[in-house]
């Protein structure tokens, strides 16, 4: 059978999934945070098959710019890890509850 | 079937299962293990990226993902002493709720993607296999049509640079 638009987008569809689960199951927050990256890469997958099915490259440059606002995001995502580990020494979701009534 | 319908199913398959091994591994729940079939995950989409024609993505995706962002993580799992993680096991409530809602989720995408038009590869796409891809034309919208978007997002990673130096100073306020 020819791969077609269907076969990306379903892999797509099962990767974004993967990614989700990974964010409500673990409790870890660089595995959540890997999980996210999983989500967005997902995404990207979407954009380029749809962008080659259509013959559009507009696609591409969206995908492009995702890339670099994931990068900037890890960064920052991962400073406030690391400042909240310094506070709390822990780095699991249930440990930090101080905001919770 | 041809080569490139082979490949698509091998990287399809690596893709998937790799992306599992990141979220739930039976074997060790060391976040590095995590971090390292993260890193195959994006190698893998970066082959589905060249078989989709975007040579300069799967490059950018290497270069970027597998290089600097897999690099940040795993420093910051040097940093962090995470023995104690793998003490922990996923709560029963977690797990149900997790497959509850992704099943939730995969069967509304799934649905749509079964009534989404069967769209062939256009003709001029594939004439351009060989020889010159899609970078030049890439290039030219970048800094043609996306030349405002392309400038902003140079800011956005000044201020996040910004943001990271002052986030890591030794007595946070």
């Amino acid at each position: 059978m020819q791969v077609g638009l269907q076969h990306y987008l379903v892999i797509s569809a099962l990767l974004f999934a993967t990614g989700l689960l990974g964010v409500i199951m673990r409790r870890n927050l660089l595995v959540m945070y890997m999980s996210l990256e999983l989500m967005l890469n997902a995404a990207n997958l979407a954009l380029v098959s749809f962008s080659r099915y259509n013959n559009n490259l507009d696609g591409q440059v969206l995908v492009f710019f995702i890339i670099t606002v994931a990068a900037a995001e890890v960064a920052v995502g991962l400073a406030l890890i690391v400042a909240l580990f310094r506070k709390r020494q822990s780095a699991h979701v249930e440990d930090l509850t101080s905001m919770k009534l | 079937m041809g080569l490139p319908d082979i490949l698509f199913y091998v990287f399809a398959a690596l893709t998937l299962l790799c992306g599992l091994l990141v979220v739930a591994n039976p074997f060790s729940r060391s976040p590095v293990t995590s971090a390292m079939f993260l890193v195959l995950t994006i190698i893998s989409l970066a082959g589905l990226f060249v078989l989709l024609n975007a040579f300069f993505l799967a490059a950018v995706q290497i270069i970027v993902y597998a290089g600097a962002v897999m690099v940040l993580f795993v420093f910051v799992i040097m940093l962090l002493d995470l023995k104690e993680e793998e003490r922990r096991h996923i709560k029963a409530f977690g797990f149900v709720t997790g497959v509850v809602s992704v099943g939730i989720i995969l069967s509304v995408f799934l649905k749509s993607i079964g009534s989404t038009a069967k769209l062939a590869l256009p003709a001029a796409a594939n004439a351009t296999t060989a020889g010159e891809s899609d970078t030049h034309a890439l290039g030219m919208l970048l800094f043609t049509k996306y030349t405002l978007p392309f400038e902003v997002i140079s800011v956005l990673l000044l201020v996040a640079m910004i943001g990271v130096i002052t986030l890591s100073k030794k007595d946070l306020k």
